[in-house]
């Protein structure tokens, strides 16, 4: 008598088809094995929006009745196993519906596992992870975040290696053997079998305590109630005053929405030289997130509490090595690239030669005809 | 009443395949398998999954229909009406907002007793602009001559399709029906559903034939003529008539189907551990899951308490809460709806079951709860706190029955 869940937290429109597979995949091996399932998405985050963290769910009982317990429900908590199909969701993730970022482990139970695609060191990933205050664990499939569109899907067994993976890390879900029966019979492909057995047997977890991970305390905000909330659908507007930084005397820095975040959409973020920027003003001109602050030497500052990493900026900037967008993985913070410039320069130009070296396929959707096949070419090569 | 069976292996009687589908790729099967010919479709959340299941569908190859996306609701809901009027069998559905911009259609349908089937995704009405269930869009059409039924599983919304194809098509009736699928819960959860064979639907389901009311040049008919004041009320008053018939077609449909399908269930009501039960939670929908838990949950620890899921609220059943309800001390309604204004400010279900309950001997106290608008979440614990209140006016405690308590609010 039990029942066991698996929360996937994916990126919209980019991973959909990924994050649906993986669950009708473990509904499918759960019925090979006597049991019955349920598989469904977080209703808020549809219509998806590009890029940004959505979830899908898959529960698996021995019974009808310890089933319906878990019904109807919009996002079940104390997951055996949460999924993460990108790894930098592992720094919290804000829905478009959601209102806070949510730690990545947040719906994970007491002892339960994380697994995550990734190339990065676990330690690594500890880091960005916020602090649970239970133990559980962390297991990594090495693997590429699979990006890909609404109408196609990339289909390089992230997927298959997936299910392995969740068979070994929660076998009492799902057994390895039902896994590569429901493989074989969705996509009649023996290599994805060969790889989802590849994936069990190379899957390890290690332990994460108690006190391991980002201490910062992830934003929130308390919801008003019906007597609180202003009546009439009212929302006030944002003063058009500019926000006061300190320290900074000069520029323009705009107030924003304080209580709508959005960077947990970023998994790629934008590296300015500002030595050789011209000020031609069109990265803030076409920046659809107003993200950019204006210093107040005139430069343009993107702001990475506002920055989605839609990549609009790299793409007008009429300098060559001006915007470069760099992988989200290779920052620790939020903080001002202009004011780390500012107080040393050759120190900056250090860091971000560092930074602009890590720049890994990880593009939005597909751009061109024939993309497909070069990324093919270049990962096998 | 004996429980309804369960569809399991065992008591299968037809083939069909067994699959993993959402409560909206459910009803697209049921289109395909009742070989529709006519859908039309605007898109709107939750309704437009169906529209994918349909139209990946026909470009399998697997359903041929005439699947045209009209530019609005109100064109969506014209169009089938007058395929229907031609002979053919249709299938239309919206959700929310939606529903409502076809509001003059939906008026005319019924009004020229066209037997088509919907589904209607339940969803909130605008503003805000939110996806999540609520019952109030399909409800706004219960006066209007519209069959209303609410669906619980993936599985019923199947076969309840299928059923409304029968009783709407009916001669006897000839009026249409909406199937209310609660969004999200519904229409986006997935569960194993038997899908069943061409050949037991055939069984079942006869041809839509509109005999001599055919719109055909070989039978000149007129449909839907000016009538002022010296014809209104006898028309209003064969609707009626018409409307007063189905509950013997609903009983005789579910009656064929439970014995071709295999899956027999209580046509009008699903009555869920009522037989000894002091007090009764009633709803409709997708409600039922958690307060099914619940209910066993409280059973446990040995609290005889019941609940009533409503599956047609047009035709209201009536004689079966009457039945079901007169002996119980307190019965709680938890409506998914609202209704502003109206008496004790409750939810529609609640008032509508207080007229039921009027003319009973030993009637209950029925307290009205609000809950789970929006597509907010009811939980086990909202429900036992719910039976907890109940309770508390079965034992004459200072509980209101004429006020409505919300459950889950913000304060």
């Amino acid at each position: 008598m039990s029942t066991g869940s698996v929360e996937v937290v994916y990126r919209g429109i980019f991973q959909k088809t990924l994050a649906k597979n993986i669950c009708r995949g473990v509904v499918f091996a759960a019925k090979k094995e006597g049991k019955i399932g349920t598989a469904f998405g977080r209703y808020s985050d549809s219509p998806e929006r590009n890029g940004i963290p959505a979830k899908q769910f898959a529960v698996v009982s021995d019974t009808h009745d310890e089933l319906q317990e878990h019904l109807a429900r919009y996002e079940p908590d104390n997951n055996d196993v949460t999924i993460a199909c990108d790894d930098t969701l592992c720094k919290g993730i804000e829905s478009w519906a959601w209102y806070g970022l949510q730690p990545i482990n947040k719906l994970l139970k007491k002892g339960g596992t994380l697994l995550v695609t990734s190339f990065q060191s676990p330690n690594k990933l500890i880091n960005f992870i916020h602090r649970k205050g239970e133990p559980y664990n962390l297991a990594l499939i090495r693997a590429q975040a699979s990006f890909s569109g609404l109408w196609v899907y990339k289909d390089d067994h992230t997927d298959a290696r997936l299910l392995g993976a969740l068979a070994k890390v929660a076998p009492h879900i799902v057994g390895i053997d039902a896994i590569c029966e429901v493989i074989e019979e969705q996509w009649k492909d023996d290599l994805k079998v060969i790889s989802a057995r590849k994936s069990f047997d190379a899957t390890k977890s290690q332990p994460v305590s108690a006190e391991q991970g980002n201490e910062e305390v992830p934003f929130s905000f308390e919801k008003p109630g019906w007597k609180t909330m202003e009546e009439g659908l009212v929302i006030r507007g944002i003063s058009a005053e500019k926000q006061v930084v300190a320290g900074r005397d000069g520029g323009y820095v705009p107030t924003r929405n304080a209580t709508f975040k959005k960077y947990s959409t970023r998994t790629m973020r934008p590296v300015i030289n500002f030595d050789t920027c011209t000020k031609c003003t069109l990265c803030w001109l076409n920046c659809p997130d107003t993200c950019f602050d204006i210093t107040p030497d005139g430069l343009y500052d993107a702001n990475m509490d506002a920055c989605c990493g839609c990549g609009v900026c790299e793409a007008v900037c009429p300098v060559a090595d001006c915007v470069t967008m760099v992988n989200e993985e290779a920052f620790d913070d939020n903080a001002s690239q202009w004011e780390m410039w500012v107080k040393d320069k050759k120190g900056y130009e250090t860091w971000m030669t560092e930074k602009i070296s890590d720049q890994p396929a990880r593009t939005h959707g597909f751009h061109h005809v024939g993309q497909y096949a070069e990324e093919a070419t270049n990962e096998s090569a | 009443m004996n429980p309804p069976k369960t569809a399991t292996a065992e008591t299968m009687v037809t083939g069909g395949t067994e699959e993993l589908i959402s409560g909206s790729e459910a009803i697209a099967h049921a289109c395909r398998l009742a070989d529709v010919d006519v859908i039309t479709a605007y898109p709107i959340r939750p309704y437009d999954t169906v529209m994918q299941y349909v139209s990946q569908m026909i470009s399998n190859g697997d359903f041929d229909c005439e699947f045209i996306v009209a530019e609005s609701e109100h064109s969506q809901f014209e169009i089938v009406k007058h395929a229907s009027a031609v002979g053919a069998r249709v299938f239309v559905g919206s959700s929310g907002v939606g529903w409502f911009y076809a509001f003059e259609a939906l008026a005319v349908t019924a009004g020229l007793r066209i037997p088509m089937v919907a589904m209607v995704g339940n969803r909130a009405l605008d503003d805000p602009g939110a996806f999540g269930v609520e019952h109030n869009d399909a409800l706004a059409v219960r006066d209007l001559g519209w069959m209303l039924v609410w669906v619980e599983t993936a599985q019923e919304a199947l076969d309840t399709a299928l059923i409304a194809y029968r009783v709407a098509e009916d001669k006897r009736i000839f009026l249409p029906i909406a199937i209310s699928c609660d969004g999200a819960f519904l229409t986006h959860s997935q569960a194993i559903v038997n899908v069943p064979d061409q050949a037991t639907v055939d069984s079942f389901l006869p041809r839509y034939d509109r005999g001599d009311k055919l719109l055909h040049p070989d039978n000149p008919i007129t449909i839907a003529p000016q009538a002022n004041e010296d014809w209104v009320m006898e028309i209003r008053r064969q609707s009626d008539a018409a409307m007063r018939r189905t509950r013997d077609v609903i009983t005789e449909a579910y009656e064929d189907f439970g014995d071709k399908f295999g899956r027999e269930q209580e046509p009008f009501i699903e009555r869920y551990m009522m037989e000894d039960a002091e007090i009764a939670l009633v709803g409709m929908g997708t409600l039922a899951l958690p307060v099914k838990v619940a209910v066993r949950k409280m059973r446990a620890q040995g609290q005889k308490v019941g609940f009533v899921r409503v599956r047609w609220f047009r035709p209201f059943p009536t004689e079966e809460l009457q039945d079901v309800l007169s002996g119980v001390a307190a019965v709680g309604v938890i409506d998914r709806d609202y209704s502003f204004g109206s008496t004790f400010h409750s939810g529609v279900l609640a008032n509508e079951l207080r007229s039921a309950l009027y003319p009973v001997e030993n009637r209950p106290k029925i307290i009205s709860f609000i809950a789970g608008l929006g597509g907010r979440e009811v939980n086990t614990d909202n429900v036992i706190v719910i039976a907890g209140m109940v309770a508390d006016a079965a034992a004459g405690g200072d509980m209101n029955d004429q006020d409505t308590y919300w459950i889950g609010v913000r304060e």
